[in-house]
């Protein structure tokens, strides 16, 4: 096979996965979420890798059986996919579009995350976060739960328009 | 037919077991707070907690499997073993207790496990690693919302105050066996698999001593008593819990949905 038409199945399979949306977080693709890493073109079959969001998140099985069937519909399997751990997913891995649509769609997209390291467990002089109701666009915001309907959000409430909201926290 | 499977004396394969299986329980005790947490954000905080642990015990017992001669998937390590081959320290498997009970075990295995995931980042084995490197960010999570939690009940009413102290007195003999070490942990050690116990003990009496500081609770002498779960040799409670998790794949072997 020659390299035009190795780079042009594989611009094809991102083309497709850029379509494929996340279960959970429909608003958003598989790919504005950051978790597809690579499409392998192996010539025989695609091999896509994915890394998965949280360790426990039961998307994970209905994200890889979404992206074989749409690799498949648009006839350019067969494909299998891989998981890759490491380096362990982000919020930031997000992309800009992915942002802007999680807002549109009524969940605050989640800030840059603090950089990892010892971080100790905070009880007083905590800062408190501050986040812009994805509705009204006011600050005037507070938290509620830091588990939300997701392992992926928190649960949130608009003082001045009085909407509940999730946020999805950074990671 | 032999109805339960046999777990090699592999020191590695027991050192993954050990880390697996407290997810693994204590993602279970947590899921029991499923529509009986007093507040529903509490339901859901729970119940999400405890499907971050069932995730990370799977990719635990996974690794562990392959270990195996004979090839073990996580379902099979979680289902078909019996009580003496689990090896979670006796504190995951102790009842939910009140909702003090459950935060502060939350308190203490969040940060036992935070800095066992830390230490693992460094693990020789690669899969290993990149779990820790997945969960050691959800342990935080965990972490920062039972000290939360701790802060608000310890300073709470007297009633809430009353409950912490109760836990405090009932959980804290427990603590002790999570920073024994054995020869597992020396094998573990020593092939760079992932640390000793007993290099968590200061770290985690520390982290432990600042939230109490907190709360002007004072850390309770240990006496003599050992529990000795990550040995095999568990509570009353084990086989309940474990009757509980595994009853329809004992049931219906190999049952699917």
């Amino acid at each position: 096979m020659n390299g035009a038409a190795v780079a042009d199945r594989s611009a094809r399979a991102w083309a497709v996965l850029d379509a494929v949306p996340d279960p959970e977080v429909p608003a958003i693709s598989v790919c504005e979420l950051g978790i597809v890493r690579e499409v392998l073109d192996h010539g025989a079959s695609m091999e896509i890798v994915l890394t998965p969001t949280y360790s426990g998140c039961p998307a994970t099985e209905v994200i890889e059986r979404s992206v074989l069937d749409a690799i498949d519909a648009a006839g350019l399997g067969p494909a299998r996919v891989t998981m890759r751990r490491a380096p362990a997913w982000t919020t930031d891995w997000i992309s800009e579009d992915g942002r802007r649509k999680l807002r549109d769609y009524g969940i605050a997209p989640p800030g840059p995350v603090v950089a990892d390291g010892a971080v100790p467990i905070r009880l007083v002089g905590r800062r408190a976060e501050t986040l812009a109701c994805p509705r009204c666009g006011s600050m005037h915001t507070e938290r509620l739960s830091a588990f939300g309907s997701t392992a992926c959000k928190s649960l949130w409430r608009c003082i001045a328009c009085r909407e509940p909201f999730e946020h999805f926290k950074p990671l | 037919m032999k109805a339960s499977i046999s777990i090699p004396a592999d020191p590695k394969v027991q050192y993954l077991l050990r880390i697996g299986d407290t997810c693994l329980i204590l993602g279970q005790r947590l899921g029991e707070w499923c529509g009986h947490a007093p507040i529903i954000e509490e339901d859901i905080a729970l119940t999400n907690m405890a499907l971050d642990l069932i995730g990370q015990a799977r990719g635990v017992l996974t690794l562990a499997g392959n270990l195996c001669p004979q090839d073990y998937d996580e379902d099979q390590l979680a289902f078909l073993r019996d009580e003496r081959d689990y090896l979670n320290p006796t504190l995951a498997e102790l009842p939910r207790g009140d909702f003090a009970a459950t935060v502060l075990r939350n308190l203490m295995l969040s940060t036992w496990l935070k800095l066992l995931w830390e230490r693992l980042l460094d693990s020789s084995d690669a899969e290993l690693s990149a779990i820790a490197g997945k969960a050691l960010k959800e342990a935080r999570y965990h972490q920062q919302h039972a000290a939360d939690w701790l802060q608000r009940l310890g300073d709470g009413t007297e009633e809430s105050r009353r409950r912490v102290e109760a836990a405090l007195a009932m959980l804290w003999p427990y603590a002790a066996e999570l920073f024994e070490s054995d020869a597992v942990d020396a094998a573990a050690a020593a092939a760079g698999l992932g640390p000793s116990s007993d290099g968590l003990r200061e770290p985690w009496l520390s982290e432990m001593a600042a939230v109490f500081a907190e709360l002007h609770l004072s850390m309770p002498a240990q006496g003599p008593f050992r529990s000795s779960g990550r040995r095999g040799v568990h509570s009353e409670h084990m086989g309940y819990i474990l009757a509980d998790l595994q009853y329809l794949q004992r049931a219906f072997p190999g049952g699917a949905w």
